[in-house]
């Protein structure tokens, strides 16, 4: 097997400059976002009473499925031994690191006592899934964290494998903890169902990996590196897979709730009557988030690199919106205290919550996604992520 | 009355009694008491062990407290509970709030109507002090919790505001303190900003001997009669017997939770 | 676990502001704090030395007793030193930067977190009260109950 030599990217250019300071500017609003916040409290978002968890819910949560998806890409060179995917790994790994740390800064963030975060810390509650996640998402930077240091430092390679494995394992875990955080519900219809935590793990496998691809390919083309087209053409169809089974789990989950009686109001406000909720789930969520990439990906249009960009782009904004809906949608439905009868109240019982997210809550979120590309962006500076080249004489040579 | 509530009645009671007779702290009370561990003890005095209760003595899980609402007795229209609440409590009335969507709510009047019958019922909603309270299982730092007699209460020292618990609760009852209090709070009820809260089954009162809450003493006031606060825990209290007397449901009662909220009329 | 954590990161944060002070006396430094005497009342239910060094640990020791366990003794409560500290001019421990609390924990440097929850203010009328049968028991540290404005020293004291 040939070696792939990965070396640093020089990142003295104008345009590194600008991307790291554009980047480091969206770090500026959102911490001063949080600022914003902390210091007014939450009645300065959109936030309320019946909607309490906002955009920026919508935001931590996805980077953080996102953060266990992006991994795959290293799972499959070192747990399923597929060699092509080898030189892949190191981003793959950072880029985990990366979304996780902005994924987690946005949800501690927006937390009403953001200042007691070393309460969390210190105070467990081990029937909360809240609790057992803090131990995943703690647990998942330890052992990316060995796990690439094994791929970087030679004298620690044989190591890779075994601590490939362990990273593959506990990022299903954590995955299964960041449904389980909405399955473990419930008070809401929507939620309260195991098939949330094998549904974010599959959506984790798409968004991640689409990320991973629009990472992959900015990084190759502003430093002027050969990206070869067997690479992006093997995780063009790995990405129809997972797109593919996302839709087939969120059409399950919708199908086997129109089947029960009781869920059929709430699933008639996210289907049919939820407005801007059904206008996201249907036009977002499955349109934009799954047939369209679809649709690109499986047809002509897909070897080109310009539609697989907009079809990983599509999957991202998909990804989102499918948060939107889940996170906000759920929330945006009435509780429902006594079933068949109207309800009414001065605390908005028995009414569709409306939520209007506010500026600083955009911007913490995004805060959260710059957070993310940041790390990135310096790590590849520092660190030996990236091949020198992955055209696709060299990836050829690695399959032989 | 033992040997109806084997479980739960005048054996744990006795024991309660000794506990305050050898605390030597209030005579009349360990008399009470004493006079309790003897059969048919009036209800006043039972009332009295449980609701005297020392000060330097924990809460106790033989108590259990408890509300009866009796909606066909809650007067439409009438606010009265929600504003002794309010003014007990220290939260702004919804109606003079800035941000009416982000204002504390720790009691609402509930107005219901079937819509095949037209038949309207209305009550008061609050926390339900479950005895399995799902916003105790989700609470990561332990800060949401049950006290030992059944209230259940959130420790602000360590609440970190993440509204878990609010995403948990099937009856709403919760509410995150979205601004600054500004010293606005009552000396005896803190809460502040940044931090979720409830009903507390007025944890203030019930600890100073009261033995009753803000809500009920204001719908006795009223006339209405509807809400009886008491120990479930103990057969010859008042909320016991009519709870005996009358069919009472519990809201979302296919949750299971065991609630420490009955309804009757619902 | 957190409130060892929160007491260790306090005396650390103390120390640093007495050993801050203690090295810029030529300057002057931050105003020395004004402790106002207790309104009501001659003597704290501890000592005094006792308490400027303690009356953290005190009070998060009577605070989980009283929250959690429901004991609302009123030896150790805040809202029993509310009472007696809160100032004759403000109505209120925390309100300006010479009430009780805020005086001492500006000069320290050290943030306090009560009152974001606590009411400043005491119940009822700011006025002195005899010890009564509740607070007899307080009368034998009457003696040692000189007060004497608080030096540089003294603060540092504290902080060991």
């Amino acid at each position: 097997m040939a070696s792939i030599t990965f070396r640093e990217v020089e990142g003295s250019s104008l345009k590194y400059w600008l991307l790291f300071g554009g980047l480091g500017l969206f770090v500026l609003f959102g911490a001063l976002s949080w600022n914003y916040m902390h210091h007014y409290g939450h009645v300065v978002t959109g936030m309320d009473n019946q909607i309490v968890w906002g955009l920026p819910h919508v935001f931590a949560v996805f980077l953080i499925v996102a953060a266990s998806g992006a991994l795959n890409v290293a799972s499959i060179a070192s747990v399923f031994n597929k060699p092509m995917y080898k030189p892949l790994a190191p981003l793959s790994a950072i880029l985990a690191i990366a979304l996780m740390l902005g994924g987690l800064l946005v949800l501690v963030l927006d937390l009403g006592r953001s200042d007691r975060l070393i309460v969390a810390m210190t105070h467990f509650n081990f029937k909360s899934m809240f609790t057992w996640n803090v131990f995943l998402y703690s647990g998942f930077f330890a052992l990316v964290g060995i796990y690439l240091w094994t791929m970087l430092d030679r004298t620690v390679k044989s190591y890779s494998k075994a601590a490939g494995t362990a990273a593959f394992i506990w990022r299903l875990l954590l995955t299964t903890g960041t449904g389980s955080l909405f399955g473990f519900l419930i008070a809401r219809e929507l939620y309260g169902t195991a098939m949330l935590a094998p549904m974010f793990i599959i959506m984790s496998f798409a968004y991640g990996l689409a990320v991973y691809l629009m990472v992959l390919a900015a990084a190759y083309s502003w430093t002027g590196r050969a990206l070869g087209d067997t690479v992006m053409q093997r995780l063009r169809y790995l990405l129809v897979i997972f797109v593919a089974a996302v839709l087939y789990f969120v059409v399950t989950y919708h199908m086997t709730n129109l089947y029960f009686t009781k869920l059929h109001a709430v699933e008639a406000f996210i289907l049919r009557d939820g407005g801007i909720f059904t206008t996201l789930f249907w036009f977002g969520q499955i349109l934009a988030g799954c047939v369209i990439p679809l649709v690109i990906l499986l047809t002509g249009l897909g070897r080109q690199r310009s539609w697989i960009m907009i079809a990983c782009a599509l999957v991202i904004l998909g990804g989102i919106l499918q948060m939107y809906v889940t996170i906000i949608g759920a929330q945006a439905y009435p509780l429902d205290l006594f079933p068949g009868l109207n309800e009414k109240s001065s605390f908005f019982d028995g009414v569709v919550h409306s939520y209007m997210p506010s500026v600083p809550e955009l911007f913490l979120g995004l805060g959260g996604v710059a957070v993310a590309l940041l790390v990135t962006t310096f790590a590849v500076k520092v660190l030996r992520l990236l091949p020198e080249s992955l055209d696709d004489a060299t990836v050829a040579k690695l399959e032989h | 009355m033992s040997e109806m509530n084997p479980n739960q009645g005048s054996p744990a009671r006795q024991q309660a009694a000794q506990t305050v007779e050898s605390l030597q702290r209030r005579r009349f009370i360990g008399a009470a008491g004493a006079a309790a561990g003897l059969a048919i003890a009036p209800g006043v005095m039972l009332i009295e062990v449980a609701h005297g209760r020392p000060e330097e003595q924990a809460a106790s899980s033989a108590v259990r407290w408890g509300m009866l609402v009796d909606a066909t007795k809650c007067g439409t229209g009438c606010n009265d509970c929600v504003t002794a609440c309010s003014t007990e409590n220290g939260w702004t009335p919804v109606a003079e709030s800035a941000h009416p969507k982000q204002a504390p709510q720790w009691i609402r009047k509930l107005e219901l109507q079937d819509p095949l019958t037209q038949m309207e019922t209305n009550l008061p909603m609050m926390c339900q002090h479950c005895a399995e309270p799902p916003c105790v299982d989700v609470c990561p730092t332990g800060a949401s919790f049950k006290r030992a007699d059944g209230i259940v209460l959130v420790n602000r020292h360590t609440c970190i505001g993440c509204r878990y618990c609010m995403m948990a609760c099937p009856y709403k009852a919760r509410s995150l303190v979205h601004e600054q209090l500004n010293d606005t709070q009552k000396p005896d009820v803190p809460r502040g900003i940044g931090c979720v809260e409830s009903c507390t089954f007025c944890v203030q009162k019930v600890d100073r001997g009261d033995g009753t809450t803000a809500c009920v003493e204001a719908c006795t006031a009223s006339g209405h009669n509807a809400l009886v606060f008491g120990d479930m825990n103990d057969p010859e209290s008042e909320i016991s017997r009519k709870l005996r007397e009358i069919p009472t449901k519990q809201v979302r009662a296919d949750l299971n939770l065991n609630l420490g909220v009955r309804y009757h009329g619902i | 676990m957190a409130s060892l954590m929160q007491r260790a990161s306090r005396a650390a944060f103390l120390a640093a502001a007495i050993v801050w002070a203690g090295l810029l006396p030529a300057q002057g430094g931050a105003p020395k704090p004004v402790i106002e005497k207790a309104v009501k009342g001659q003597q704290c239910v501890e000592d005094t030395e006792y308490m400027r060094k303690n009356h953290m640990k005190v009070l998060n020791h009577h605070r989980d007793k009283t929250v959690i366990e429901g004991i609302r003794t009123k030896k150790h409560s805040l809202k029993e030193c509310i009472n007696c500290h809160a100032s004759e001019k403000t109505g209120s421990v925390a309100k300006s930067k010479d009430d009780f609390c805020v005086s001492c924990h500006t000069y320290a440097a050290v943030k306090i977190d009560c009152f974001e929850c606590h009411s400043t203010k005491p119940q009822g009328p700011m006025t002195m009260h005899p010890l009564n049968a509740d607070t007899a028991h307080y009368k034998h540290k009457l003696a040692a109950g000189a007060k004497k404005p608080v030096s540089v020293d003294d603060m540092a004291k504290v902080a060991q």
